[in-house]
C-alpha cells in the first residue's frame, strides 16, 4: 500500500520512530557510560585496597625500608578477572623493587589517599593506583611511593557485556516504541478516518449538516464542511425554486394559448389552417406537460429533502390514483383495471410524492397503450415490502435500458410520436429512493411493459 | 634495565648448581624426534621435564600428527625463564615448566601469546591464567620417609606429627634430613615459600629441622638417591610424581602426603612471544589437554593430568594458584627477605 508523500500517518510514525531511536540511543550510551564508570570504580576499589596493604607492610629496618609484599593482596587482584599486574616501590625517589618503567600517576606524592590514573604501559593500558607514605628508618622519615597497576581486560569484558546488554535493551525499547508508534498513529488518525467514512456513506442527495462526534482539532474542518454544504443546498434550492417558478409561469400562458388555438380551430375554414392549428395545439400540449413534470420533479426534490415521515395507507392511495386516472384512460379508450387491493398496507413517507410517482406510472402506461388496451394496477405484500405493479400491453421497451430511462430527460427510442418530457421515470426513481424502495421497468411477456415499485412496509 | 639486572640476579641465584657448575649456554638435553611421514612442520619445545619422562607424550602427539617433527630441549627452569624473557627470539615455540612462578611472570609481563583452547570446558578455571598459561598436570609434593627410622611407631600424617616425631627421636634424624636449598633451586624456593604462606607450622618445622643439621639439595634426584642409599631418613618436599616410580620397588620407603596441607604443583605450558609456529604449539597444548594426551601423561609419563574431580576428592591437596600472587616471591627484595628468614631457621650452627 503506497501512501502519498503527504501522509499524516506516515509523518507521525516517522517522527515517533525518530524520537524512539534517539531515546534508545541515549539510553544505550548512558548505560554504557555508567557501566564503564562502575567497572572502573570496582577496579579502583580493589587496587586501592591492595596498594594500602602493600604500604602497611612496609617497615623500617636496620638496612633501610623492609619490603614484605602481601601475597593475598596480589592474589586477590587476580580473583575478579585474570588481569596482568605490575608494581613498583620507590624509596627516597629511587625504585627499590618492581617494574621501574611503571608510570606513577602525577600527584601521588603528598596525597593521603591512593591516586588513580589510566596510563599506557608496554603493549597495553593499565589502571594504576599510587599511594605515597613514609617509613621511619633510624628515626628518619623516608618517603616511599607504591604504585600498583593492573590491565583493564576484566573491566573491558564487563563493560562490553553491559554494553551488549544495553544494546539489546535499546533495541527492544526501540521495537516496543515502534509498535506503540504504529498504534498511536492509528488511534490518533482514527477520527479522521471515521469522519471521512461518515461523509462517504451519505447518499447523493443528503445535504444535512455533518453531525458526527469529532475531536476538537477536527471541529474547524467539520464547520467548514457544514458551511460548504449549506451554501450548496441554498444554491440547489434556489435552482429548483427557479425551475418550479418558471414552469408555473409558463403553464398558465400555455393554457391560454391552447384555449385560443382550440377556438381558432373550430372557426378555421381551410383544411390547411386547421392542420396548422392542430400542430400548434399539439406543441402547446407537449410544452405544458413538460412544464408540469418539471414542476413535479422540483416538488419531488424539494419534498424528498424535507423528509416528510407520515404514515401512508398504500391501499387507499392506489385506489385514489386508480379512480383519478380512470377518466384519462377512458379518453383514450383504455381500460384501467385495478386488481382487488390488499387492505391495510402502510408505508412511511410523503403521500404527495408517492401519489405523484403512481400517477406518472399510470399515465405512462395509458399513454403508451393502444386503443382498446388494458392497463392493470395491483398492490401486493411480499415479506417486508409492498409491491405496486402497473402493466400495459403497449409497445414495450424495445430493448431500452430500464435504468437509463430513469435518467432526467431521457426517453426511449420508440416514443417519438407520443408527447413526453423524459422526466416521469426520473421522478418515480427519485421517489422510490427517497422512501428506501426500488423501482424497476421490465418487458412484459406477450408484449407491453410492467413497471414495479417496491416500498418498505411500516 | 633495572628489571634486567633483577632478572640476572634471579638467574644467578636460581641457576647455581650444587657444585657450582653453571650451564651457561648448553642445554641438559636437546633432541630431535623426526616426523614419521613427510615433514610438514617442526615444533621446538623448551622444557624442564626430562626427555625420558616426557617421551611417551611426545610420541603420542606425533602419532596423532605424523607430519610434525619435534625438537625437545631440556633446561633448568631459571634458564628457561631467562631465555624467554630476553629480547632476542629464543627459537622455541612452546615452553613447558614446573616453575609456576616464573611461567606466571612470563605471562604477566606479556611474553606469552594467547591460545584459544579447542575444548575450554575440559580445563578448570583455576588451571589456566587468561588464555596464555595452561596447566596440564597436578603433582602433589610429599615427604619421603624411611620406614626404618620409624621403628614400630606409626607413620606421621601431618607436619605436626612430623615435628613431634623429630622432637621425640632426634637421634634418628640428625644429619639424616634432606630438603631443597631454596637458594639453589627454583622449585625448592617455590615450595618453601608456598608452605610458609599456607601455614605457620612450616616455620616450626623449619626450626626443628634446622636443629638436626639438614642436608640441602638442589634437585630431587640426588635427594632420592641418598635416601635410597640409606644416607637419609627423611626427604622433605619432593615431587610425588617424580619420586613414586623411583621408590616403587622400595617398600621400606614411605611417600607421605601431609594431611594438614599437601602442596600441589601445576606443570604449565605457554607459547612464548616470538614463536615461529604458534599454530603447532597450540595443537600441542590442545593435545596435552585432550583425553589421549591425558592418558599419555598419566600412563606414559607418570604425571597426573589436571583433574578437578581428583583435586576435590583430596581436600588436603592445595593446588598452587595461577594468580599474580606468584609474582610476590619473585620480587628480589621479597626473596632476599624470605631467604634470610629461612636461613635463620634452617642453617643453625
Amino acid at each position: 500500500m503506497n501512501r502519498p508523500p503527504g501522509s499524516l500517518r506516515r509523518r507521525l510514525i516517522w517522527q515517533l520512530l525518530a524520537l524512539a531511536a534517539v531515546l534508545s540511543l541515549v539510553m544505550y550510551l548512558s548505560i554504557r557510560a555508567v557501566a564503564r564508570q562502575a567497572a572502573e570504580a570496582g577496579q579502583d576499589a580493589v587496587l586501592g585496597a591492595a596498594v594500602f596493604a602493600i604500604v602497611e607492610d612496609l617497615r623500617g629496618g636496620p638496612d633501610g625500608v623492609e619490603i614484605d609484599l602481601p601475597y593475598d593482596a596480589f592474589s586477590m587482584l587476580g580473583s575478579v578477572s585474570q588481569d596482568r599486574v605490575f608494581y613498583r616501590i620507590d624509596v627516597s625517589g629511587t625504585t627499590a623493587t618492581g617494574y621501574a618503567d611503571l608510570p606513577v600517576p602525577e600527584g601521588a606524592a603528598g596525597a593521603a589517599e591512593p591516586v588513580f590514573a589510566t596510563v599506557p604501559f608496554r603493549d597495553t593500558d593499565l589502571r594504576v593506583a599510587a599511594l605515597a607514605s613514609s617509613v621511619l628508618v633510624d628515626r628518619r622519615s623516608v618517603p616511599v611511593v607504591v604504585a600498583l597497576g593492573q590491565t583493564r581486560q576484566g573491566q573491558e569484558v564487563i563493560a562490553a557485556r553491559t554494553a551488549a546488554r544495553a544494546a539489546s535493551l535499546g533495541l527492544g525499547f526501540f521495537a516496543l516504541a515502534a509498535a506503540l508508534a504504529l498504534v498511536t498513529a492509528g488511534s490518533a488518525l482514527r477520527p479522521v478516518d471515521r469522519l471521512a467514512a461518515a461523509v462517504r456513506r451519505r447518499g447523493p442527495r443528503d445535504l444535512r449538516p455533518v453531525d458526527h462526534p469529532t475531536p476538537q482539532e477536527l471541529r474547524p474542518l467539520v464547520l467548514a464542511l457544514d458551511g460548504l454544504i449549506t451554501r450548496l443546498r441554498t444554491t440547489l434550492d434556489r435552482t429548483e425554486t427557479l425551475i418550479a417558478e418558471a414552469a408555473h409561469h409558463i403553464r398558465t400562458p400555455l393554457a391560454t394559448v391552447r384555449a385560443r388555438a382550440e377556438i381558432a380551430l373550430r372557426q378555421a375554414e381551410t383544411p390547411e389552417a386547421r392542420e396548422a392549428l392542430r400542430r400548434v395545439i399539439r406543441a402547446v400540449e407537449e410544452s405544458a406537460r413538460s412544464a408540469s413534470q418539471l414542476l413535479d420533479h422540483a416538488t419531488v426534490i424539494h419534498r424528498s429533502e424535507r423528509r416528510v415521515d407520515d404514515r401512508v395507507d398504500l391501499s387507499a392511495l392506489v385506489g385514489r390514483v386508480a379512480t383519478a386516472m380512470t377518466a384519462t384512460a377512458e379518453l383514450r379508450d383504455v381500460t384501467l383495471a385495478a386488481a382487488p387491493v390488499a387492505p391495510g398496507l402502510v408505508t412511511r413517507g410523503d403521500a404527495v410524492l408517492l401519489e405523484s410517482a403512481l400517477r406518472n406510472l399510470v399515465d405512462n402506461a395509458v399513454k403508451y397503450s393502444e386503443a382498446e388496451g388494458e392497463v392493470s394496477l395491483s398492490l401486493t405484500a411480499g415479506g417486508r415490502e409492498a409491491e405496486i405493479a402497473i402493466a400495459d400491453r403497449g409497445r414495450g421497451l424495445s430493448g431500452a435500458d430500464a435504468a437509463g430511462l430513469a435518467e432526467r430527460f431521457r426517453r426511449g427510442p420508440n416514443v417519438g410520436d407520443v408527447i413526453g418530457s423524459g422526466l416521469g421515470l426520473t421522478i418515480v426513481g427519485e421517489v422510490a429512493a427517497a422512501h428506501g424502495g426500488r423501482f424497476a421497468l421490465e418487458e412484459r411477456e406477450g408484449g407491453g411493459t410492467c413497471a414495479r415499485l417496491w416500498l418498505p412496509l411500516a | 634495565m633495572r628489571q634486567a639486572l633483577a632478572a640476572l640476579g634471579l638467574i644467578a641465584a636460581l641457576a647455581v648448581a650444587p657444585l657450582g657448575a653453571v650451564r651457561a649456554q648448553g642445554f641438559e638435553d636437546d633432541r630431535l624426534f623426526p616426523a614419521a611421514g613427510p615433514e610438514q612442520g617442526r615444533l621446538a619445545i623448551l622444557s624442564t621435564t626430562d626427555t625420558e619422562v616426557f617421551a611417551p607424550v611426545l610420541q603420542g602427539f606425533q602419532d596423532a600428527n605424523p607430519g610434525i617433527a619435534l625438537r625437545y630441549t631440556v633446561t633448568g627452569s631459571a634458564d628457561l625463564y631467562a631465555l624467554l624473557a630476553a629480547d632476542a627470539p629464543a627459537g622455541f615455540d612452546l615452553a613447558i615448566s614446573s616453575a609456576m612462578d616464573l611461567q606466571m611472570k612470563l605471562a604477566n609481563d606479556g611474553l606469552a601469546l594467547p591460545h584459544a583452547l579447542a575444548q575450554p570446558a575440559a580445563l578448570p578455571r583455576w588451571a589456566r591464567w587468561q588464555d596464555r598459561l595452561f596447566a596440564f598436570t597436578q603433582e602433589p609434593v610429599g615427604i619421603l620417609l624411611s620406614r626404618a627410622a620409624l621403628g614400630d611407631l606409626p607413620p606421621p600424617r601431618s607436619r605436626q606429627d612430623l615435628i613431634a616425631l623429630m622432637r621425640d627421636h632426634p637421634e634418628r634424624f640428625d644429619r639424616r634430613i634432606g630438603t631443597y636449598d631454596p637458594r639453589a633451586s627454583g622449585a625448592g624456593y617455590l615450595f618453601a615459600a608456598q608452605d610458609a604462606r599456607l601455614s605457620d607450622t612450616f616455620w616450626r618445622l623449619a626450626e626443628q629441622m634446622g636443629g638436626l643439621h639438614p642436608r640441602l639439595y638442589s634437585g630431587t634426584a640426588d635427594m632420592i638417591a641418598d635416601l635410597a642409599a640409606g644416607e637419609l631418613t627423611l626427604a622433605y618436599n619432593v615431587l610425588g610424581s617424580y619420586a613414586a616410580p623411583r621408590v616403587a620397588d622400595r617398600p621400606d620407603i614411605l611417600l607421605i602426603e601431609p594431611q594438614d596441607h599437601t602442596l600441589t604443583l601445576l606443570r604449565t605450558a605457554l607459547i612464548p612471544r616470538g614463536a615461529a609456529r604458534p599454530d603447532l604449539a597450540s595443537a600441542f597444548i590442545d593435545y596435552l589437554l585432550s583425553s589421549a594426551g591425558r592418558t599419555a601423561l598419566r600412563d606414559g609419563a607418570g604425571l597426573p593430568p589436571v583433574d578437578g574431580a581428583a583435586l576435590a576428592r583430596a581436600p588436603h591437596h592445595r593446588a598452587i594458584r595461577l594468580d599474580p600472587g606468584l609474582l610476590v616471591f619473585l620480587d628480589p627484595l621479597q626473596r632476599q627477605r624470605f631467604i634470610a628468614e629461612w636461613s635463620a631457621a634452617l642453617l643453625q650452627p
